[in-house]
């Protein structure tokens, strides 16, 4: 563990700034030998502690970039080792250039995670602290960094660890009795027991709740925007996007396949999807059927239905409407700013789901829109106070197992098992538990969590 | 001056039920042993209680005898009562347990001893071991004779610089007033080993014409007694047995308890050792649950060449006078006539943190120990460890790989893991709750588990060995048939379903099905089975169990699989843990003093937290993935 190592630690997309992050005992000397000072006369090697110097990366005689380089000595470095940042221009080709020119000079690529697991080597963040971190990089809006500072702050920790601490005394109560039947009796255990593992159930079920909304946190809302040709899907489309400034995401790779979108409302993502399908529609003549909105609704947490209110409602709208009864649905009136055709409140009657009258030609009605999601989504407030969000895939997988335990206990209660059974499963549940905050260690934990790092972190 | 010089290949130092199984072993295997004891009369002594076996300390004894120890056969020859306790509970805890009569039990394993060869019993006190750049090379006795050996086995119980003690009385006697070994102590601190000192006790001993069993409960044996070793023949315990008689004290004997507690040697200071929690004396009892106003006192005799019994559940240290004033307030004791007294005994053990699990020194190669010595308490975890410490000594005189048994896979493995990787700072009780996996680790499948490595040893026949295999296969059979049998709702399945309370069917069901619910079993089922084959009761017993219980046993074979691979993640034995800066301080001098051989048995030492082996988990990997050594 010797070794130093580097690598490119923001993202290899074009941005103003980019940081090329080394680290270990030579990180001073191998940024000294690529690292020149304006005047030519600086040496890295014998700067203070947490200094930042103006200069240029240069491989050989070749200037590469003009930069800022930040010197940080261990412990008090990312990884608690000494660690040195080249602050460059975002190019990808620069940065690329400054890291080859690094690893020429000694320096060894890192391997994904491996800043954060030296750091966690050394003692500076924990394994759960570990794993936050990934979801600080991945978040993708502010409740979902929120949530992932607040797992770093250890409210999962605490929640978990008032469950675990009652199991282990069922546990200890059951094993001591066993060892002291004498002093210490089991009689009518079971009923007892049996209501203390429904009320840690309920608090399992309680975190499990939160997943889904956690999930909507981290991942943002799955919307799909469903209506006829010249319903307004574009336009309305067009003006969420001018909403705050949005971020595109470009999964397929290339601007022209765009296949899905995310839009900030307040700091809740939607996540568009299909929406290159949305645009296609405008040049195809396409009579949408109802298979296809259904079809495009399926995986969506949520629809929203756009509707011309300026010409009257079909039978197709009114089978839609109906099929969507059992997904969380908003119908949109669009074209409000035109000559109504369709009743808003009758359709409020009608509908089965929120109605808001909109105009994105207008831009009108989208805060009553973001105020509905809210509410459909989050019970109106999303604020995070203390509130604990799982929104960690493992930690549900985890809390699912220590429910599943905990129901075979009832179940052994039931069949009037000797006590002894019981202990087996409520160890499980305790252990599975355990899993989420690092009190319990299996080789899978470990591995797990480090290889969902990307490099440079 | 020249003095007595021999050799041989192994010395063991005691007599006791550690030092037996450990001789036997040896000599066994084939090996020159030379056993020590102070007295060739207290061979294999039960100084305190007379049972072999009890809840978990019945394990102990099936597992050694599975492995080819002598403590099971012994005890099959010796029993004057059998019984298998917590019957009502799951099979996990079911624990045989019988009453010895002491003298015969003494006997039949000197007998067996004598008549063992290779094996040479001699008395007389071993007071100093020969080591040589930490390698054992053999040991002197008082006279000044030396015995060189290849391997020496430590079984010194409850005899090093021992003292009795009750009231203001005490004298520097092993137990029953036998000699102490008062040299030893000293050879092994200047061989650099750390000691520890223990305390223990036992209760009087009664006339048995002085008690009034009219005010007692009677309690018998089993009808049908179950051998506790594998070799035995069944019938052949079949015998007339004794009662024992089980009565209370009550809130008078309290009172004159509490009176006296400034009297006790224990809570005056007199005592320094520290005593077993889970085998209190009488006074802590009173002390611990000051809420309980009886606790159970159960009258056993020493055997059936004595009138003594034993008053078990009341050990103490309190004065003779006081003694007396206590026991007669006990129901059916008032006219007691004390013919020992109850006495606390201090002795010298080791911190058995310096042993491997092989129960070799860590610093002294060669140098082997087991039982009280280790600092656990009771005839059966001794007998397990001196058959360990045996067994490896043995091996490493052969060159032969050492037996190391895991957690997972006997009480034996808890047992010694235990001593060798915990804090122990009490006598050391096995006990139920110490086996995480006790469902896999009955009493009942000890032969399944363990009838291999015994055989690999060399201490198990190839017979017997075999018959295991024909065993297992059989179980496995049967168990399969079970699930492809089917009975359907016909009035003869209806009838039987009935007469065991049992829901009545609407569909066919397979035997397995109807085996599962819990008011039937492999053996109620047996009319519904018409092609049912010939099987001994011991497969039987096997078939009913693995499938009654076949889900929590797979859950619990899952929760080994998770031990089983950090217990298989091997530290390298130079590893640097100062260098390992994300440890906390505490758990890197734990590790660089513990050394601990896997990741496992790391996450086992107090003040290495989970945390720790989390960062001990992921240097490793990177240690591995830079060409490191330390994975298997």
């Amino acid at each position: 563990m010797t070794d130093t190592i580097a690598a490119i630690a923001t993202a290899l997309s074009p941005s103003g700034i980019g940081i090329v992050r080394i680290s270990g005992p030579e990180s001073r000397e191998i940024a000294g030998k690529v690292y020149r000072s304006k005047g030519g006369k600086k040496k890295l090697q014998d700067v203070p502690s947490h200094s930042i110097h103006y200069g240029f990366i240069c491989d050989g005689d070749e200037v590469i970039d003009e930069v800022l380089v930040m010197v940080m000595d261990g412990p008090r470095s990312y990884t608690g080792e000494d660690t040195v940042e080249i602050d460059c221009h975002g190019g990808v080709l620069a940065m690329r250039k400054i890291l080859d020119t690094v690893i020429k000079n000694g320096a060894r690529p890192a391997d994904p995670g491996e800043f954060t697991k030296r750091a966690f080597l050394n003692g500076r963040i924990d394994l759960s602290q570990a794993e936050a971190v990934i979801d600080v990089i991945n978040a993708k809006n502010e409740y979902a960094l929120k949530s992932s500072v607040s797992q770093l702050r250890g409210n999962i920790q605490k929640a978990i660890k008032e469950i675990r601490e009652d199991l282990i005394y069922q546990i200890a109560y059951i094993e001591s009795a066993l060892d002291d039947p004498e002093h210490i009796s089991i009689d009518g255990y079971g009923e007892n027991l049996y209501k203390e593992v429904k009320k840690q159930e309920e608090r399992i079920d309680r975190l499990l709740l939160s997943v889904k909304d956690g999930k909507l946190v981290k991942e943002g809302i799955k919307t799909v925007i469903v209506g006829k040709p010249n319903a307004g899907k574009s336009s309305l489309l067009n003006t969420l996007l001018g909403e705050e400034r949005a971020i595109v995401t470009d999964i397929a790779g290339t601007t022209r396949d765009i296949l899905e979108e995310t839009i900030l409302l307040h700091g809740i993502s939607l996540r568009i999807i299909d929406t290159a399908g949305i645009r296609e529609t405008q040049d195809v003549v396409e009579k949408i059927g109802v298979e296809k909105a259904i079809d495009s609704a399926k995986d969506a947490d949520l629809v929203l239905f756009v509707v011309d209110s300026s010409v009257p409602l079909d039978e197709n709208d009114r089978e839609i409407m109906e099929l969507l009864k059992d997904k969380k649905t908003i119908v949109l009136l669009n074209k409000a700013d035109l000559e109504q055709a369709v009743d808003e409140d009758d359709l409020k009657n009608t509908a089965g789901h929120p109605v808001i009258s909109v105009s994105a030609k207008e831009e009108q009605g989208i805060d009553l829109l973001e105020d509905k999601i809210k509410e459909l989504f989050f019970q109106g407030g999303l604020e995070f106070n203390d509130e604990i969000y799982i929104t960690n895939a493992r930690h549900k997988a985890a809390l699912e197992e220590a429910r599943k335990s905990l129901e075979m206990v009832e179940n052994s209660i039931e069949m009037q098992m000797p006590e002894d059974f019981f202990s087996i499963d409520l160890m499980n549940a305790y252990e599975a538990l355990g899993r989420i905050i690092g009190e319990s260690v299996g080789e899978d934990l470990v591995n797990e969590i480090f290889s969902k790092f990307c490099t440079g972190k | 001056m020249k003095g007595l010089e021999e050799n041989y290949d192994i010395a063991v130092v005691g007599a006791g039920h550690a030092g037996c199984e450990a001789a036997l072993a040896c000599a066994r295997l084939g090996l020159e042993t030379i056993m020590f004891t102070v007295s060739v009369d207290s061979i294999a002594l039960m100084p305190c209680n007379p049972n072999i076996g009890g809840s978990s300390k019945g394990h102990l004894v099936r597992e050694v005898d599975a492995l080819g120890g002598e403590m099971g056969k012994n005890i099959d020859k010796t029993f004057i009562q059998s019984k298998m306790l917590n019957v009502s509970k799951g099979p996990a805890v079911h624990s045989l347990r019988a009453q010895a009569d002491k003298h015969a039990y003494t006997e039949e394993m000197r007998k067996t001893l004598e008549n063992t060869d290779h094996l040479t019993i001699r008395q007389a006190e071993v007071t100093e071991l020969i080591a040589e750049e930490g390698v054992i090379k053999g040991l002197k006795t008082y006279s000044g004779a030396v015995y060189y050996t290849k391997a020496v086995v430590l079984c010194t119980g409850t005899y090093l610089k021992a003292r009795c003690i009750y009231g203001d009385v005490s004298n520097y006697t092993g137990p029953n007033g036998l000699q102490a070994a008062n040299y030893l102590t000293d050879s092994l601190k200047n061989l650099g080993i750390e000691m520890y000192r223990f305390k223990t006790g036992t209760p009087a001993r009664i006339d048995k014409r002085s008690i009034d069993f009219s005010k007692m409960e009677e309690q018998f044996g089993d009808e049908r007694v179950v051998p506790f070793s594998f070799s035995t023949d069944p019938e052949d315990v079949q015998i007339d047995q004794v009662s024992c008689w089980l009565t209370y004290t009550n809130e008078k004997t309290h009172e004159i308890i509490r009176e006296n507690l400034d009297r006790s040697p224990l809570f005056s200071g007199m005592i320094e050792g520290t005593g077993p929690r889970y085998c209190p004396s009488i006074e802590d009892k009173v002390v611990k649950f000051a809420d309980k106003n009886r606790h159970q006192v159960f009258i056993e005799p020493e055997g059936l060449y004595t009138n003594e019994m034993y008053i078990g559940g009341m050990s103490s240290s309190l004065p003779e006078d006081v003694q007396y004033e206590m026991y007669r307030s006990v129901a059916g004791l008032e006219n007691a006539r004390i013919v020992r007294n109850a006495y606390a005994i201090e002795y010298d053990c080791i911190n058995a943190n310096q042993l491997y699990p092989t129960l070799e020194f860590k610093k002294i190669k060669g140098l082997f120990s087991g039982g009280q010595f280790n600092g656990s308490s009771g005839y059966e975890e001794a007998a397990a460890q001196g058959l360990v410490a045996g067994i490896n000594a043995a091996m490493e005189v052969l060159g032969k790989e050492m037996l190391i048994l895991d957690r997972s896979e006997s009480y034996i493995g808890v047992l010694i893991d235990d001593l060798v990787t915990k804090e122990n700072h009490e006598p050391y009780r096995m006990m139920t709750s110490r086996a995480e996996y006790r469902l896999l680790l009955r009493q009942d499948n000890a032969d399944l588990r363990l009838r291999e490595k015994g055989y690999k040893v060399g201490l198990v026949s190839k017979e017997q060995y075999e018959y295991v295999l024909w065993k297992k296969e059989k179980i496995a059979e049967e168990k399969e048939r079970m699930e492809h049998v089917h009975v359907g709702a016909s009035p003869e399945v209806q009838e039987l379903l009935k007469a065991h309370n049992s829901t009545l069917l609407k569909n066919g069901i397979s035997l397995a099905d109807l085996i599962r619910r819990p008011e039937l079993s492999y053996d109620i089922v047996a009319p519904l089975d018409k092609n049912r084959p010939q099987l001994p009761q011991d497969v039987k017993d096997q078939v009913n169990i693995n499938i009654k219980y076949e889900g929590y046993i797979k859950r619990q074979e899952k929760q080994v699989e998770g031990f089983k691979k950090l217990e298989k993640k091997r530290l390298p034995k130079d590893l640097d843990y100062s260098r390992i800066s994300g440890l906390r301080i505490e758990a890197r001098q734990k590790l660089e003093q513990f050394r601990p051989v896997s990741i496992g048995q790391a996450s086992r030492i107090a003040g290495v937290s989970p945390a720790d082996i989390s960062v001990l988990l992921v240097y490793m990997e990177s240690y591995r993935r830079q060409g490191g050594r330390g994975e298997n």
